[in-house]
């Protein structure tokens, strides 16, 4: 059988705007990817890259944070802090391997739900070409941070003991 | 053998430091000598593998174990240890977060075999001879640990009771977890609960450090051999990197307070799983380029160009807890077992 490859994307998306949007993708009926899991948050400045790291760990194939345009934050400033993090990080992430367009940041206010939902299916997209991710399975191995060859090795000492 | 309690310590992959370390308490290493017997320890009495294959389980009271798990003969040392001590101390940086040595996880063991064996300015090797796991001579087989793609930190191997974490640990804190394990074990003092970090502060290295912190407004990092930095000031607000806001205190800032920035040895403070990415958010704060009502473009723009100024963040941030981060290693190409080849 040859099904499809399914992303599962996880969305942090800010309370003020882009959850907004997203409610009003719903409430218009407008058809987007189901691809990506929706999280509320106060601000996009509320995402510690430590969610980013441990959605991928976990088993997310990509990551959205989703936020008010510039200038238009609830915070004044979060999201400008938001996008700071994620430029740094996006450098960081390229050392670790991760394709860019795995870690995306959106800015959609409160009134741009079809531009959410074209941001979602065009992720998804992108995600689905490139693939699984699986990060505990293809690079830590089966057993989260026991790496890939620990098994032959144990095997090894088995074999000397 | 008297029957006093019994001390082991044990290098894996480490650089020697934490040995020293150890005998940089002073005289008061007098007092470790009354108090225990040494049961193992390569780098100062002549102990063999077979003395502590000999030892009944259990049988060594406390075990330092320094250095990080890089070939299978650091694991199964660190295997053999477990089983022979009723304390297993994950002591320094490289057996409680990996450390130097788990930098390497930035890269793969064949990248790292090539650039040692090969591609080194100082290296002559026209035979193109590598290390092997087993070697055929006339006279049999020659074996060799193997030499894992990852580094990993003691307690990924084992368990391990405590952590006292430093780079190597300073001696004050070394002498103040001994005192707590001779007291247990000779007055039946307490003993911390299981998987405690021993040796170490609760807050942050900033609250230790001296230096005079004012507002922080960064457009442009500098690397510590580009400026001369104000004395007295702290470095992070001058542009040097400095890791002290995500780093644990116990160390007294001893970095900083000599002009260079808090490389981060101590480990993340409690609570936090990724000491590499709450620096990132740190850094990320304190850039203080583009304000909201800027172009979207420009604003990007600008703040790439001060990210530009930001040498290798994941090597900088990451330096010491690399096999404790989140994501653990990085991700090369067919990762793991059929990774890159070997030239």
């Amino acid at each position: 059988m040859n099904e499809q490859f399914e992303p599962v994307i996880v969305g942090f998306l800010c309370n003020w705007c882009s959850y907004r949007a997203a409610d009003l993708a719903g409430t218009s009926r407008t058809k987007y990817a189901p691809n990506m899991r929706a999280i509320r948050v106060m601000c996009s400045g509320r995402v510690d890259p430590q969610f980013v790291l441990k959605a991928l760990l976990e088993g997310a194939d990509g990551v959205m944070i989703a936020g008010c345009h510039p200038g238009e934050c609830h915070y004044v400033e979060g999201n400008i802090k938001a996008l700071r993090r994620y430029i740094l990080l996006k450098r960081m992430l390229k050392q670790w391997g991760i394709e860019e367009q795995r870690v995306q940041l959106v800015w959609a206010s409160a009134s741009e739900g079809n531009l959410l939902a074209e941001a979602v299916d065009r992720m998804t997209e992108e995600v689905r070409a490139l693939g699984p991710l699986q990060w505990r399975e293809t690079v830590l191995g089966g057993n989260g941070h026991k790496p890939v060859e620990t098994a032959e090795v144990e095997a090894e000492l088995e074999e000397v003991s | 053998m008297s029957d006093k309690p019994k001390l082991a310590m044990y290098w894996a992959a480490s650089c020697g430091g934490c040995e020293i370390s150890v005998l940089n308490i002073g005289d008061k290493i007098l007092i470790v000598d009354d108090v225990f017997d040494l049961a193992f320890f390569p780098c100062i009495a002549d102990f063999k593998h077979s003395h502590v294959e000999g030892y009944p389980d259990g049988y060594i009271d406390v075990c330092l174990f320094n250095g990080a798990i890089r070939t299978s003969d650091n694991e199964e040392m660190a295997k053999l240890l477990r089983q022979k001590s009723k304390i297993l101390v994950a002591y320094g940086s490289c057996a409680y977060e990996g450390c130097i040595p788990a930098l390497s996880n930035l890269t793969t063991k064949d990248d790292t075999f090539n650039t040692v064996y090969f591609d080194n300015q100082t290296i002559d090797n026209p035979d193109r001879v590598v290390p092997l796991v087993e070697t055929q001579v006339p006279e049999g087989t020659l074996t060799l640990p193997s030499f894992y793609n990852t580094v990993k930190s003691l307690d990924q191997v084992v368990d391990v009771d405590y952590y006292l974490p430093g780079c190597p640990p300073e001696p004050e804190q070394i002498w103040a977890v001994l005192e707590v394990v001779v007291n247990a074990l000779l007055n039946e003092g307490p003993l911390p609960p299981a998987g405690s970090i021993v040796g170490a502060g609760i807050v942050a290295v900033c609250e230790e450090c001296p230096l005079e912190k004012n507002v922080k407004s960064i457009t442009q990092f500098y690397r510590p051999y580009e400026i001369q930095p104000e004395p007295g000031l702290c470095l992070l607000e001058q542009g040097l990197v400095c890791v002290g806001p995500a780093t644990r205190s116990g160390c007294g800032a001893l970095c900083p307070q000599v002009g260079m920035g808090c490389r981060g040895c101590y480990g993340p403070l409690d609570g936090v799983e990724d000491q590499g990415a709450k620096m990132l958010s740190a850094i990320a704060s304190v850039v203080t380029v583009g304000a909201s009502g800027e172009d979207e473009h420009e604003l990007e723009e600008k703040i790439n160009a001060v990210m530009d100024t930001l040498a290798d963040p994941s090597g900088t941030f990451y330096r010491f807890s690399m096999a404790h981060s989140l994501l653990g290693r990085v991700r090369a190409e067919n990762n793991g077992k059929n990774g890159g080849k070997v030239k």
